[in-house]
């Protein structure tokens, strides 16, 4: 690879790692073509990680980080003093199919900033997808990231190539969005996300083919004062309104050459791990975005507790609860019981009586179950209603964040 | 409540055996074989050996045991609940020794009644078993994950190579994923126990490699290194949740991970610098002009979108042209007909074919000059299914409707007519974004649609007359005669 080549892919690979997402999941099953290269899992593949705990799925990458837009939290905007490069569309395509065979990655996500205009912009997205699809016949993951302000049309051609798109929400209030995102239109972004939505619907209904994995997006925490309650009720209503498939959470990060409107302290990254835990329990837990709140303090999540067990705290009337007798919804609001343990303990107790012994290899949380479920040979007594239950069961101080 | 803990109980199926005191040995091949254990397994059943009696023994230390012997070969097919019949592959490349034996013993007892015996996940062997499953998926994962190629290359083409230490006996079963995904390059995977070798054609196995069979670099690595420094966010450093995932016993294998030791090194410094350097004030110039013509890229005019829509690919491939609107920009009347047929997709113009030649005369008979008016589709593209050398024309599906609507409502736009004339349900769902039946809306209508507000007029296709039998044609067409005559009336109306 020429030293050129690999300048442009740290500069570019570099001013793209601010983007959470890293998934290459949902896609259907393919496998390669006679002639072609490439075939996605359904579940997606980490092929690496890096010291960040994060995961190397795809190629994240931008197509160049020159940029008009001036977004304050962004390392890229216009107004920041970062070294600058531009991929031309072979180079994005060369480096995707030989990383490709050399198995560093599942496929390519591609970003970029918004050079001349977003119809430009999103047109160079969109050949990068078509040239990897159409002459190399790949049929690994391609994740797009989609250019609101684009064309209407512009964004739905993308949406034939790429496995999914995203839109990126980064800032969830119109407020935030004015004070820190000045080219930004909150309207726009709902507008093209609720676009994207219908055509995935209607391909779904009709078996065509159009960004079959759905499409996600990314919230920044941390950058403006919104709490965790709002954030978690914009992405139940994302979840339902728009038919999303992930919302991402970003703690904001120190950036070389940040802005001076940005806070000067990095959220904790605990704080987004809640975030995803709440997420979870809106998603495969029957929380209602009511019930989530509920688990907050004045909006936020506590650090040392999760938020279900956070619930579980505050609503101790509705334990303990009889692994052998109780309805799925209230298993499941069992701290320390995930969805997969739930069902195999409704399972299993079809044709036997389960001893706390086997609700032990069931589930890897059963400390924290302890105190609110009732077995054929236990009762928690009166650990439910202990004082210092919280404190028994809060994790230790976090280890998450170094800094 | 049955006991499901002790498997020696199970009395009945070991009548067979008499009072003999019998113990089997089973000898297996080395690794994961899967056909030595089925046959076994024949055997045994067959004979009605109970768990506690085989003894089993798997590659070079299968040392021969006193009073045992080998169980007489049968062919009888052993009957196994899907579950468990899924199972067996799963665990039998594990390295654990006693998988044999587990596993046959979970066989016995299904056998003995408890059909369902994996549904119960608590049950202490049932749950020894799905762990080895976990395990060997998790290796199957790994390995997919973490295997990297080199490429070598080979007689005028290339070759890519790679060496694997995978946990368990896995390379048959990780090797087909290699095969689905690469498909049309030819490699080769080398480890310790075996090796797989793919010629674009057929999937080979053979003797054990050695890690100096693969090249010591591959011209792409520094570039992947490059990357993989580059994506790591320092501020987010996390080692326990890297090593859980990325446990360091693939380390050796993995040529990034060369760069994890400075990287860890660096990161706080790193950190430090990016939160104390003082903001800095931009070097470049605020670049207006460029933000001022970025907010100006909508198409200008009709032609410039025309050629937007001519640029474009069919939603659904196989159309020769889009084609595009025909007729004065401005004028008092637009038609709007579903999609373009077969003649229209040959020459590249609207309402051509039989259907529009009738919608010409019927306009010539209610007063209405067609080079007056604007022609358009509301899909700009052929979609049509081939029989023969016929090509049959397909009704677009509403998605399809939909993706070309943004196309139609700028053309009305820069048109700007006094009335839109729908011709068939596929013109009303693409001006209206509803399903409206004809019959019922036939007439005026006013269309409201975005930003777009139209008097309207709803009326058949005319490609619907053609296909009426001879003896309703005439009077359909009359009644589609007299609704244009209305359309002329209230074009003229609305224009003056």
């Amino acid at each position: 690879m020429d030293e050129t080549l690999a300048k442009k892919l740290r500069i570019l690979a570099d001013a793209a790692k601010y983007d959470a997402s890293c998934a290459s999941s949902g896609a259907p099953k393919r496998v390669a073509g006679k002639d072609g290269l490439g075939s996605t899992t359904g579940a997606g593949i980490c092929h690496a990680y890096t010291p960040d705990g994060r995961c190397i799925s795809l190629l994240k990458i931008l197509l160049t980080n020159y940029c008009l837009f001036d977004c304050a939290y962004c390392v890229n905007r216009r107004s920041s003093n970062v070294r600058r490069a531009k991929f031309t569309v072979d180079e994005v395509v060369t480096l995707t199919v030989e990383f490709y065979k050399r198995n560093y990655i599942e496929g390519l996500f591609l970003s970029s900033g918004i050079i001349k205009s977003p119809d430009h912009t999103m047109e160079l997205l969109t050949r990068v997808a078509k040239t990897l699809r159409r002459e190399h016949g790949f049929r690994g993951y391609i994740h797009l990231k989609s250019i609101p302000e684009a064309s209407p049309w512009l964004i739905e051609e993308a949406g034939l190539y790429a496995d999914r798109l995203s839109i990126n929400l980064e800032l969830p209030t119109e407020a935030s969005l004015e004070r820190l995102a000045p080219e930004k239109d909150g309207a726009s972004i709902q507008g093209a996300m609720e676009q994207i939505g219908s055509r995935i619907a209607e391909a779904k209904a009709e078996r065509r083919r159009f960004s079959p994995a759905g499409q996600s997006t990314q919230v920044i925490v941390g950058a403006d004062a919104t709490s965790d309650e709002a954030l978690i009720r914009k992405s139940a209503h994302l979840y339902g309104t728009f038919g999303l498939k992930r919302v991402y959470y970003s703690a904001f990060s120190p950036i070389p050459d940040g802005s001076t409107i940005l806070p000067l302290k990095a959220p904790p990254l605990q704080r987004e791990h809640r975030l995803y835990q709440a997420d979870w329990l809106i998603r495969y837990y029957e929380f209602s975005p009511d019930d989530v709140a509920d688990a907050t303090e004045d909006g936020m999540f506590a650090l040392d507790v999760d938020p279900k067990l956070a619930w579980a705290l505050k609503n101790r009337h509705r334990f303990p609860v009889d692994v052998n007798r109780a309805d799925r919804e209230m298993l499941l609001r069992v701290p320390g019981l995930g969805a997969r343990a739930v069902d195999k303990i409704l399972k299993a107790r079809r044709h036997t009586s389960l001893r706390l012994d086997d609700v032990a290899r069931l589930t890897s949380g059963l400390k924290r179950a302890r105190p609110f479920l009732i077995a054929a040979d236990y009762r928690p007594t009166a650990l439910t209603d202990r004082l210092d239950l919280r404190a028994r069961l809060a994790e230790p101080a976090a280890q998450l964040s170094l800094f | 409540m049955r006991d499901t803990g002790a498997s020696g109980e199970l009395a009945p199926l070991t009548l067979s055996l008499s009072e003999r005191e019998v113990t089997r040995a089973v000898s297996l091949r080395p690794g994961a074989d899967l056909e030595g254990f089925r046959a076994a397994v024949r055997a045994l059943v067959a004979e009605g050996v109970p768990p506690e009696r085989v003894v089993w023994s798997a590659a070079a230390d299968s040392a021969c045991l006193f009073g045992a012997e080998a169980p007489a070969a049968s062919d009888a097919p052993v009957a196994l609940p899907r579950a468990a019949a899924a199972l067996v592959p799963m665990v039998v490349p594990h390295r654990d020794p006693e998988r044999y034996a587990l596993l046959y013993a979970l066989i016995w007892r299904i056998r003995a009644g408890e059909r369902d015996l994996l549904e119960i996940a608590s049950d202490p062997l049932v749950h020894r078993l799905n762990g080895m499953r976990k395990a060997i998926q998790r290796d199957l994962h790994k390995m997919h994950a973490f295997l990297r190629f080199r490429r070598v290359p080979e007689a005028g083409t290339e070759r890519f190579v790679a060496w694997f230490e995978p946990e368990h006996h896995i390379l048959e079963a990780a090797a087909p994923f290699f095969v689905d995904r690469f498909r049309s390059l030819a490699w080769t995977i080398l480890t310790p126990e075996g090796s797989a070798r793919w010629d674009g054609e057929a999937l080979r196995f053979g003797p054990p490699g050695r890690r100096e069979d693969v090249p010591p670099g591959d011209g792409f690595e520094a570039g992947w290194r490059d990357y993989y420094e580059s994506t790591f966010n320092p501020a987010r450093t996390n080692l326990r949740a890297m090593r859980a995932e990325m446990p360091k016993k693939y380390w050796h294998n993995m040529p990034e991970t060369a760069a994890i030791p400075a990287l860890i090194r660096q990161a706080s410094s790193r950190t430090a610098a990016m939160i104390e350097r003082e903001p800095q004030m931009p070097t470049k110039r605020q670049p207006a002009r460029a933000l001022a013509a970025m907010a100006d890229q909508d198409p200008a005019s009709l032609d410039a979108l025309n050629g937007i829509i001519r640029r474009s690919e069919p939603l659904v491939p196989g159309a020769t042209q889009a084609v595009l609107g025909e007729g004065p920009v401005g004028a008092a009347i637009a038609f709007v007909g579903e999609q373009p047929g077969d003649q229209e997709d040959r020459q590249g113009r609207p309402f051509v074919g039989p259907a529009g030649q009738l919608l010409s005369r019927a306009m010539a008979e209610a007063g209405i000059d067609r080079s007056a008016c604007y022609l358009t589709n509301a899909v700009k593209h052929f979609k049509f299914e081939e029989r023969g050398k016929r090509r049959i024309h397909q009704k677009p599906t509403a998605g399809e409707v939909s993706h070309y609507r943004w196309w139609l409502d700028r053309e009305l736009d820069f048109v700007a007519p006094k009335l839109v004339v729908a011709l068939g349900a596929t013109a009303v769902l693409a001006l209206t974004g509803k399903a409206i039946p004809i019959t019922r809306a036939r007439g005026p209508f006013r269309f409201e649609r975005l930003d777009n507000r139209f008097q309207g007029f709803i009326t058949v296709h005319p490609s619907y007359l053609l296909r009426l039998p001879d003896e309703a044609k005439q009077e359909a067409y009359e009644t589609f005669v007299g609704d244009l005559r209305r359309v002329e009336a209230l074009g003229r109306e609305l224009a003056g």
